[in-house]
């Protein structure tokens, strides 16, 4: 057991060491979220004010895009270099290496969103700092149920033709719950009069879908993998 | 299924689905919503077969993945179609309901979106199958298991939030006169999914056994 969390956690810390080199997805994929704040400013501000839930929604259209472009980009560059398949060649547990690579996916995103999260509030008025904790619950359970599906996917597609186009193809409608749990849920936190047993019912739905996709993706990464 | 079998089943579906018009046709008139209601009959058993064969769908995936089965891929291709055929019906007879009923053709109702998104999830499937090139059918076989797993969630929606959809409650509570034709018209969809599901699958198994000649050949 011990080594499991010792092969997961050698993973993550190469795919960071090589992130930190470069900052290559980092920075992409920052820019990349800021500009689906800009360009869904446009339809969502009417006469200079924002409409209602339109900040809740824009944050996690940011995640969710450029979540997709971070997770694309970790796999083309295992790919680029051959190296996926020398980790698959290695003997240590799949289900291992498949929680490194989360891992290393969930810092990245949680550095993108700890700049465009402020980012949002600022621009849209939306009260952050009103339910601390309740925000950060719903960031990280969301977070973790689309990067879970998310890194089985791209990791998969490693291999297929046209895998550019097909990971949000299969992401999008099946990180659907994903979506509408972390956009009702934060919104319900925006609102004025903060509706709180909503809060904590999205939260529970999202904690239950984490747990259902985590252990699936844990369970199925070794048979999708194996060639 | 044998041949004898299939002519049989193939029979009776002629008979049923021969007869469904007459039956549906005499069924009582509903009070607020009258003719319009009709396509109930027709609506709903698709959905029902949209639904099941998600679930053969995923459970002919998880058989490919975790025991090799290369028949029970077959029949996870041929439950994926049958998904997006089904889900066509059912995504086209809702709106003509809607439109008469509630005056619009679409509504972001939970039940609407979750078939929608299930619909969604299985074409995700089809394309993969059909764009991913070499091995995109263990891929496929993944995506089947995540959508299968999905279908709870997104149903699970569905009490979450106020629906202006008719319950699934509208099936058991049908006054007699509706209730005979409303199960004999999902017999009639349950012969037809069994029986293109075997076509299909019959089709499959033939191209492969095809495959496995012309590899043998050329050895």
């Amino acid at each position: 057991m011990t080594d499991f969390f010792r092969i997961a956690w050698l993973v993550m810390r190469k795919d960071l060491t090589i992130e930190v080199r470069s900052r290559e997805i980092l920075y992409t994929t920052l820019f990349f979220a800021m500009s689906c704040v800009l360009v869904f400013a446009f339809s969502f501000v009417k006469e200079g004010r924002a409409l209602d839930d339109a900040a809740a929604g824009i944050l996690w259209i940011a995640i969710a895009f450029s979540g997709t472009l971070a997770l694309g980009r970790t796999f083309e560059r295992e790919r680029h270099a051959e190296t996926l398949r020398a980790l698959m060649m290695a003997p240590a547990d799949r289900p291992a290496i498949y929680l490194g690579k989360l891992m290393g996916v969930l810092v990245l995103m949680a550095v993108v969103e700890l700049i465009v999260v402020p980012l949002v509030g600022v621009m849209f008025q939306a009260p952050l700092l009103a339910h601390p904790f309740q925000l950060l619950a719903l960031l990280a359970t969301g977070t973790l149920g689309f990067a879970a599906v998310g890194t089985l996917f791209a990791a998969m597609l490693g291999r297929a033709r046209s895998r550019d186009v097909l990971l949000p193809v299969l992401l999008y409608p099946i990180t659907v719950p994903v979506i509408i749990a972390g956009v009702r849920g934060t919104a319900a936190l925006f609102q004025a009069e903060v509706d709180e047993p909503m809060v904590r019912t999205w939260v529970a739905m999202l904690v239950f879908f984490d747990a259902v996709f985590v252990t699936l993706a844990l369970w199925t990464f070794e048979p999708v993998m194996t060639e | 299924m044998s041949n004898r079998n299939f002519y049989l089943v193939l029979a009776v579906a002629v008979v049923l689905f021969a007869l469904a018009p007459v039956l549906v046709a005499w069924a009582p008139y509903e009070a607020t919503m009258g003719l319009v209601q009709k396509i109930f009959y027709f609506h709903v058993p698709a959905a029902m077969m949209m639904f099941v064969s998600a679930f053969v769908c995923g459970i002919g995936s998880a058989l490919f993945l975790f025991k090799r089965s290369a028949r029970a891929d077959r029949l996870a291709l041929a439950a994926a179609e049958l998904v997006a055929v089904f889900g066509v019906v059912v995504l086209i007879s809702g709106p003509l309901w809607a439109r008469k009923a509630w005056g619009v053709w679409w509504v972001w109702d939970p039940r609407l979106t979750s078939t929608l998104v299930l619909w969604m999830i299985f074409l995700a499937y089809l394309l993969l199958r059909r764009y991913g090139g070499a091995g995109s059918e263990k891929l496929s076989a993944g995506v089947a298991l995540f959508g299968m797993a999905n279908v709870p969630f997104v149903y699970i929606s569905v009490d979450f939030w106020r629906s202006q959809h008719p319950t699934t409650n509208v099936v058991m509570t049908l006054v007699p006169g509706m209730r005979g034709p409303f199960w004999w018209c999902v017999a009639a969809f349950v012969l037809l999914y069994v029986l293109v599901l075997t076509l299909r699958t019959r089709l499959e198994d033939q191209r492969a056994a095809l495959e496995d000649l012309y590899l043998k050949l050329e050895d």
